[in-house]
């Protein structure tokens, strides 16, 4: 049986990134976690649109796309802010007062880690462990990490980082 | 590629090496520290003084002190500046022609580097990560080669990983050579191998600076192990949170397919071999085996029973090899020296060397590669110059959320499997955690109960809820609201999940809890209130 391949769902060029990643590893099941990576480096996030479209490409149900994109951390279902600020909360950078940093980066923006502002300016994200243990607490502005936060730094460095434009 | 072509790289190499070499550290800890910028202004420099035809200034990987970085330093001569910034790394070029430096001159002969010894990083720092020319010049893919053409029979690579003693790298200490044979013995159409590298113990970064420092060598380690077992495809699970780790393992493949080292007809033998990339998506329970196969598969990264176990069962039911990428890169130093060098290194029962994270309130931080048998002292006091400030160290803890603290007056066990074990925690992948008189051990017994919670994969009952019910009756505990009938609902959980759970992370989930109970029982008695000052539940109330 000739298996049929679902028309992309947009004109948007980021489909053929993802598309190709497919076509390399063969549309095979398999390849779910690398697609929905593809997906998410081009686009940001997963929505319905792009789970849907997944789950036909590869002959995958779509509740195991749904399961797969829920289960892993890395995956988000919703846009991320403009910018984003990742706290790691490995045992060295806890030991050294990641919570506190957290704290006061909490109270500067008014959300909670895992949400975004209301502007869409900002999402505040923990990470389990970067590998930056020697240098903790760390905090990754914007993909760049900082080591040796405090309070008072980390929050200096997030007012520049949001008067920085995008 | 055959002997001579690689004979000749290695030749233009040397030639085109210079009087002075700059190497400056381009891992993660200090490219935080810009020290990407910090080279190209050294290199700027070079060039403006007309030293280009003397200096080198070379990209290197992780040269370990990573709390001072960014670190640079200056060979012959063996000068080690630490903490360099953009203002003073063009002087280190003025000094160099009788000119001031501002930069920070560090001891490269102190303890924390004198007391080590490399194996495993013995490249990392010293070679560039990203040009497989580095790695050939240091001898790199000649093992590939003796063992395809000397060693006809892959057995005699087996036996000689038995005899070197090596032991699993990521943590539970399995024999490696063990593992080999019986992945060697099963019968398949299709073997795999697998590289773990979904190192998430937090507070561990060994794997990360091994594959950001020196990926070939886990590559040609890899590719022996393939060949050893009769496997012909490999798959490199990587953490989605080691971007750096990823690229320059990416860049070492294509390198290594460019020049014949990967795919089809190796060093002109019947040898074929594939290597491909899966990135983690930020699960813990991944680098469980069996949760890391199913993340490959594509599915949920959720554990199975085992037997089977994956060296009969394991990837899409093919026989698999699943090893980590410090136990990789131990492979070709041991065929290279001997396996009889390898087994005088360490102690009885655990072998040759092992790389540890030395993290938290520790004045020296950093990575440190030391023979197996020292003791925990040598490491947190001489190393790791004890506490910073005049805090005192008041414990380790090892193998993150599967192990345990090691209280301060047991430094003087040696660190090796079996102690460790005995001491209630184990040799995990490598973290050690640094903790001193003002660390609560309850908040961090509480901190590893929430990252087992977080991470718990829910496929079984006993970790799902066990992990929960554990999380709030130690948060009761820290918030002075527990009473010692909490403590021994909590005591007879840890027991329960210990027993009970599917796979390892449930089986250990428990671990810091019953070692800080077992070594700081004082610091939970303290917090906890007097029952008779609280009301009983009202028991007649409930519905029945």
């Amino acid at each position: 049986m000739k298996l049929i391949k679902p028309a992309l769902p947009s004109e948007d060029k980021r489909w053929k990134i993802v598309d190709a990643k497919m076509r390399r590893l063969g549309y095979k099941g398999h390849a779910l976690i690398e697609t929905l990576h593809s997906v998410q480096e081009s686009f940001g996030y997963l929505d319905e649109v792009a789970l849907t479209f997944v789950a036909r490409a590869l002959h995958v149900p779509p509740s195991k796309v749904y399961g797969v994109a829920t289960f892993y951390n890395f995956f988000s279902l919703k846009p991320q802010g403009a910018h984003t600020c990742v706290v790691c909360l490995g045992t060295a950078c806890y030991v050294k007062g990641a919570d506190k940093v957290l704290t006061a980066i909490e109270k500067y923006c008014g959300i909670k880690s895992g949400e975004t502002t209301s502007d869409n300016q900002l999402s505040l994200l923990t990470a389990r462990c970067i590998g930056a243990c020697a240098i903790g607490p760390a905090v990754i502005y914007d993909g760049s990490v900082s080591g040796h936060q405090t309070s008072e730094l980390a929050v200096d460095k997030l007012k520049g980082v949001l008067s920085s434009g995008n | 590629m055959v002997i001579e072509e690689l004979d000749s790289i290695v030749q233009k190499q040397k030639a085109a090496r210079k009087e002075i070499c700059i190497r400056c550290c381009m891992a993660s800890g200090c490219m935080s520290s810009k020290s990407d910028e910090i080279k190209a202004l050294m290199q700027r420099a070079v060039t403006e003084k007309n030293l280009v035809e003397r200096v080198e200034v070379r990209r290197v990987g992780c040269m370990g002190f990573c709390g001072q970085g960014p670190m640079v330093k200056v060979e012959p001569q063996g000068l080690l500046y630490e903490r360099v910034t953009v203002d003073s790394a063009p002087s280190i070029i003025d000094a160099l022609i009788g000119g001031q430096t501002q930069a920070e001159l560090g001891d490269a002969n102190q303890p924390f580097f004198s007391r080590q010894l490399m194996v495993v990083r013995a490249n990392n720092g010293r070679i560039d990560p990203e040009r497989i020319e580095d790695y050939l010049e240091e001898g790199g893919y000649r093992t590939l080669h003796r063992v395809l053409h000397e060693m006809q029979q892959p057995a005699q690579v087996i036996d000689a990983i038995v005899k070197s003693g090596l032991r699993g790298r990521g943590g539970a200490g399995y024999p490696t050579g063990l593992k080999w044979g019986t992945v060697a013995k099963s019968a398949g159409t299709h073997k795999f191998v697998i590289c773990n590298g979904d190192e998430g113990d937090p507070g561990a970064y060994m794997d990360r600076s091994v594959l950001e420092s020196d990926p070939h060598r886990v590559l040609e380690g890899m590719l022996i192990a393939g060949y050893a077992v009769g496997a012909d495809q490999a798959y490199f699970y990587v953490r989605a949170e080691y971007p750096l780790a990823v690229s320059r393992l990416q860049t070492a493949i294509r390198q290594a397919k460019q020049h014949g080292l990967l795919g089809n007809g190796i060093f002109e033998s019947p040898f074929n071999f594939n290597v491909e990339i899966r990135i983690g998506a930020g699960a813990f329970v991944c680098g469980e085996e069996t949760a890391l196969m199913a993340s490959i598969e594509g599915g949920r990264g959720q554990p199975h029973p085992r037997p089977p176990f994956p060296a009969e069962r394991g990837l899409w039911g093919y026989p698999t090899l699943i090893n980590n990428v410090e136990t990789f890169a131990n492979v070709v130093p041991i065929l290279e020296r001997g396996p009889e060098w390898y087994a005088s290194l360490g102690t009885e029962k655990s072998k040759g060397t092992k790389v540890f994270s030395l993290t938290g309130k520790i004045r020296n931080s950093g990575l440190i590669e030391v023979p197996m048998g020292i003791t925990i002292r040598e490491i947190v006091e001489d190393m790791g110059g004890g506490a910073p400030g005049d805090a005192k160290v008041k414990a380790i803890q090892t193998g993150g959320p599967s192990g345990g603290c090691i209280p301060a007056a047991h430094f003087d066990t040696p660190v090796d499997y079996e102690s460790l074990v005995n001491l209630g925690s184990i040799m995990g992948s490598g973290g050690l955690v640094v903790m001193d008189e003002h660390t609560n051990m309850v908040d961090v017994a509480r901190f590893y109960m929430q990252f087992c919670m977080e991470e718990s994969c829910g496929k079984c009952i006993p970790c799902r809820v066990g992990t929960v019910q554990m999380y709030e009756l130690l948060t009761k505990i820290v918030e002075r609201r527990g009473t010692l009938k909490d403590l021994e609902q909590l005591e007879e959980l840890c027991d329960l999940v210990k027993h009970t759970s599917l796979c390892g992370l449930g089986q250990t989930a428990p671990n810091p809890v019953l070692s800080t109970l077992r070594y700081f029982r004082d610091e939970y008695l303290e917090l906890l209130q007097p029952i008779d000052q609280r009301l009983e539940p009202v028991t007649s109330n409930r519905q029945t």
